[in-house]
């Protein structure tokens, strides 16, 4: 977005005393035009969206108002609804996706990028790719065959054994839910923050690394202490990137969170989530408050991918700022 | 997304119409349950009048309703049938009404998994609510071994699974448990998707039957077609004269003949709990809603012309596809009721 308003560098002064015809004539003016009008394309549909949203949700915001926030009834057949329970579900299981893709995400990334031979880098470059590229309804179906029955046979059980005396893992083993959701999107998500995180590591100036390897830094050092913060704006930027994707997982997500709109404290419960019940109900939705209903929930989504959006934005200037210090230090 | 994937889709749909010159084309929308049943039908109606193509989309029976209502396409198709205030929102926008026409049956089965247990279970409808509603919580509930004396059931806690997305098959279901208990009508309600008391949702067909496999001590429900296709067990279910029957197509068709007499003219009638002893009591009729005026008359000609010919000749592909016909009763109602097409 912002490289669209830096004017092309050789553009100097002698740019500004062309006139506009010439510049039309040599193409720089058409190109910006096109480019500018591309750029702009994506406000446009970025206010219709919101717009369309708005305008599709008018019944139950005017009926429920902010309450839709705080209830936590789902029923189409009384005509209740509230969203709380979704917006806590997708919280829930995007923190826990993260809480496991980042480390293993960022820690192969620096692998990949720092410490492996180059031709492995690239093989698995490709692999984890290929892995980008995978419909989620396939995640979806690993996850019912295989993590589903592993969940409930091996992994929960183990950690009601060890860490049962905590809320968070009370409850019976279904095998289903928060956690079971959780994991499956972060498998979804890992490889976007290896393959971003990883070139932008690859991008850090060779000087850099040179730099501290000359003041007698070892390499691990020279890695963590330099590289991986010089680096940091771009690794959280693939962060939210993945992020973003767990916000709004459809299909994976509905097949594996035991689609039951409550809210909990323990991870093993089953839950639901705001993509995740739309695209269960809305196609059979009958009456006009239940389908605006589900729309507002879309609202909701938007409204939390953008609050979480300008949290990350907020988070990248006060890193960088930080970051940038510390490299000059 | 979908919206606009739909959007494209029947853009598509309408390009390639046009270039089929000469045949007549009629588009629908609706329910999905009665899917295959319906492209059979279509496919083989077109061989035997080329000059009229069906185009189906099955979006999903309120889907169906919506689209018949904005008037996008021209007759519709249900598992659930329209409510008044439905059927009001059509005659307020079009000036005249929309008619119901039944096509064929279907039933809803409860399937389980119980370790050690490999006998058919009978379930009363008491047991059925109780266990939907979170009361009856243990497999050795007096209300389940009192159905079935001999069989030893476990003492472990019933882990209760329903669809997840808005379904038919849900309709049928709290349509039944509706009508056999009075709390489950107060406290849920029938809907294609209800507030449910207790459980776990499973995507799909295939997402409650994997889920029912997958989970010791579970019980589902899932399609009559979907449990015979796969082999899936599945319960017996008491009926309204007393007697434990296991669903099959004749079941379904006798539940239909039970309620045929009772019939309203408009078709709309929910066929759970059916008197009747050979009844299966979970057995519901899936609709297609046609227009009550046309205001193309080749197009109502051949609308009436399929009616006709699905009620006799259709009806012979329904058993191959594992949806049961309807009931001789039903079909000399509805021959009858076609003439109020205009």
């Amino acid at each position: 977005m912002s490289t669209t308003t830096t004017t092309v560098p050789s553009a100097g002064p002698l740019a500004g005393s062309r006139s506009f015809l010439s510049r039309l004539r040599d193409g720089d003016e058409i190109a910006r035009l096109i480019t500018f009008l591309f750029a702009a394309s994506v406000v446009l549909i970025t206010v219709l969206l919101v717009y369309e949203l708005w305008q599709g949700s008018a019944l139950p915001r005017h009926q429920f108002g902010l309450s839709f926030f705080r209830t936590s009834i789902w029923d189409p057949v009384f005509d209740q609804f509230g969203a709380l329970p979704f917006i806590y579900g997708t919280i829930v299981t995007s923190a826990v996706a993260l809480l496991i893709a980042v480390p293993l995400g960022i820690g192969a990334a620096i692998f990949l990028a720092e410490l492996a031979p180059l031709r492995l880098s690239d093989t698995l470059e490709f692999f984890i790719d290929l892995l980008a590229a995978v419909p989620s309804v396939i995640y979806g179906l690993l996850g019912i065959f295989i993590i589903v029955p592993l969940m409930r046979q091996v992994i929960q059980p183990q950690l009601k054994q060890v860490l049962g005396f905590l809320p968070l893992f009370k409850g019976p083993a279904f095998g289903l839910g928060f956690l079971t959701a959780g994991m499956v999107l972060a498998i979804m998500i890992i490889p976007y923050i290896i393959s971003v995180s990883r070139e932008i590591l690859l991008s850090v100036p060779r000087d850099q690394r040179e730099a501290a390897l000359a003041l007698g830094a070892t390499r691990w050092e020279s890695t963590w202490k330099v590289v991986v913060p010089f680096a940091r704006a771009g690794i959280i930027g693939s962060i939210f990137l993945a992020l973003a994707r767990a916000l709004g997982e459809t299909m994976a997500v509905t097949m594996v969170i035991g689609n039951t709109p409550i809210i909990s404290a323990s991870l093993l419960s089953p839950g639901d989530s705001i993509a995740s019940v739309i695209a269960s109900q809305f196609k059979e939705a009958t009456g006009e408050l239940y389908t605006q209903s589900l729309i507002e929930l879309g609202l909701v989504l938007f409204l939390l991918t953008f609050i979480l959006n300008g949290l990350a934005r907020i988070m990248i200037v006060v890193t960088s700022r930080r970051g940038s210090g510390t490299v000059h230090a | 997304m979908k919206r606009i994937a739909g959007i494209l889709l029947v853009g598509l749909g309408l390009a390639g119409f046009a270039l089929a010159q000469g045949a007549l084309s009629i588009t629908g929308a609706g329910a999905t349950f009665p899917y295959p049943m319906y492209s059979k039908w279509f496919d083989e109606y077109h061989k035997k009048n080329p000059n009229v193509e069906i185009n189906y989309q099955s979006i999903g029976s309120g889907g169906g309703i919506k689209q018949i209502t904005e008037g996008t396409v021209d007759f519709g198709a249900t598992d659930g049938p329209m409510n008044d205030d439905q059927l009001k929102a059509y005659q307020d926008k079009h000036g005249s009404g929309i008619l119901h026409f039944p096509t064929v049956l279907g039933a809803v089965v409860p399937t389980y998994n119980i370790p050690g247990v490999t006998t058919a279970l009978n379930f009363t409808p008491e047991a059925l609510a109780g266990i939907y509603l979170g009361k009856v919580t243990k497999w050795n509930d007096p209300l389940i071994t009192g159905a079935n004396k001999g069989v030893n059931l476990p003492g472990d806690d019933i882990i209760v699974v329903h669809r997840a997305e808005s379904s038919g098959t849900t309709y049928v279901w709290t349509d039944f448990l509706s009508k056999v208990s009075e709390e489950w009508k107060t406290k849920v309600g029938k809907a294609t998707a209800v507030k449910w008391p207790v459980g776990l949702g499973g995507q799909g067909n295939e997402g409650v039957t994997g889920t029912v496999k997958n989970t010791p001590d579970s019980i589902g429900y899932v399609e009559l077609i979907y449990a015979e296709s796969n082999k899936i067990p599945y319960g017996n279910v008491k009926n309204a004269a007393g007697v434990f029957v296991k669903a099959s197509l004749g079941g379904v068709t006798a539940a239909a003949a039970g309620a045929a007499k009772a019939m309203p003219d408009d078709f709309r009638v929910s066929i759970t709990n059916a008197p009747g002893k050979d009844a299966y009591p979970i057995s519901s009729f899936t609709w297609l809603l046609i227009p009550a005026k046309f205001s193309d008359a080749t197009k109502r000609d051949a609308i009436k012309g399929f009616v006709s010919w699905m009620l006799a000749d259709g009806q012979n592909y329904a058993e191959a596809l594992s949806y049961a016909r309807l009931p001789k009763e039903v079909v000399a109602k509805e021959e009858k009721a076609l003439s109020n097409i205009q």
